[in-house]
């Protein structure tokens, strides 16, 4: 059976809102992002603007809220398609390896990202 | 000649599902896709089985997928739904066949039963009635008149992946209906129970139940107001 156990907050009020509030932190992250892109980039400008703390700290949340957003994202998609519903006796083990596997993506990410701009 | 294309399926008798053909003359009148079905039993199968009742889209018995578009069949012209000169009836999806037409609708029934659509005041009732003021009485319009027909629940994809909880577009509209009732007392409660990541919140906004609703209501509007009254609630 299908459980809320493995939900990114346990409430869908607060799944709904984090989801919500983390695609307006991307949305921004990326229009600073595109800004900088349609300027003209080289290697010096690029790194001059992630030495920059802010940029450092910006980064993070967006690479924060990129992992949570996909978290519930994809929370969603495994508990609609991989069910015992929709699979049989094995759906369960099937979605609980799934999201092992992305969870442990997400969390890799995140610390790539923590390792490639705080290094 | 409309040429019709029936899901049959005996469980008795048939090992599959399948669909049957009808050529049916319907002399060029603008018939109900009802009306077809009746000609159909009536005049070629007499074994083809379907719900109804009371043929003016009042009880909501004959829910069906017509053309790939769920509706009622008694208020659905074939001018509304044929394409060219054929028309594909199948039954609600998403839910278990019982026999041709005829689904077993117990899972939208107990996500119904879930929300508790009934007025909840625990004061005791007036001589008369519970009054309300006109424009306490205006929030229940666009909400009050579903007739359960099932159309938009089983046109939604969250409600046929997890029809065990996510309460669906006929059973949210209808926690709302009391939700806003001025009457009803029980908001908190009502609310507590679902706020789950399933009962309300599998509700993605695609609005196939607006799109199919044979009343012409708004569900994923009145699902809406819950997330806000939610949000409310906790904020």
């Amino acid at each position: 059976m299908v459980t809320s156990v493995t939900s990114f907050s346990r409430t869908g009020l607060s799944d709904w809102l984090i989801q919500r509030v983390t695609s307006l932190v991307l949305l921004a992250y990326f229009i600073v992002i595109a800004y900088q892109l349609l300027g003209s980039v080289d290697y010096t400008s690029w790194r001059l603007l992630f030495d920059q703390t802010w940029m450092k700290v910006f980064t993070l949340m967006a690479a924060l809220s990129l992992a949570a957003h996909s978290w519930i994202g994809l929370w969603s998609v495994f508990t609609d398609y991989l069910t015992e519903r929709m699979l049989g006796p094995k759906g369960n083990i099937i979605r609980l390896l799934c999201q092992l596997g992305a969870s442990l993506a997400l969390v890799g990410y995140v610390f790539w990202v923590v390792v490639i701009i705080w290094s | 000649m409309l040429q019709v294309s029936l899901y049959r399926y005996n469980p008795e008798t048939d090992e599959a599902p399948f669909m049957q053909d009808f050529a049916v003359d319907t002399s060029g009148r603008d018939l109900m896709v009802l009306d077809v079905l009746e000609l159909i039993k009536a005049e070629y199968d007499g074994s083809v089985t379907y719900r109804r009742s009371c043929r003016e889209g009042v009880c909501g018995s004959d829910g069906l997928n017509m053309n790939g578009k769920n509706g009622l069949a008694c208020v659905t012209p074939l001018s509304e739904t044929v394409k060219g000169d054929k028309l594909v009836i199948r039954p609600l999806p998403g839910l278990p066949v019982i026999r041709d037409l005829v689904v077993d609708m117990s899972l939208f029934y107990a996500q119904y039963e879930k929300v508790q659509p009934y007025l909840q005041n625990p004061s005791p009732a007036p001589a008369i009635e519970r009054l309300q003021s006109p424009e306490e009485r205006a929030q229940l319009d666009g909400l009050y008149e579903c007739i359960l027909c099932a159309c938009c629940s089983t046109s939604c994809p969250s409600f046929w992946w997890n029809p065990d909880r996510f309460i669906g577009p006929a059973g949210l509209l209808q926690a709302y209906r009391f939700l806003a009732d001025s009457r009803d007392t029980a908001t908190e409660e009502r609310l507590s129970k679902l706020d789950d990541p399933f009962s309300v919140f599998r509700c993605h906004g695609i609005q196939n139940c607006v799109n199919v609703c044979p009343k012409g209501l708004n569900p994923t509007k009145a699902i809406g107001h819950i997330r806000t009254m939610l949000l409310s609630r906790a904020t």
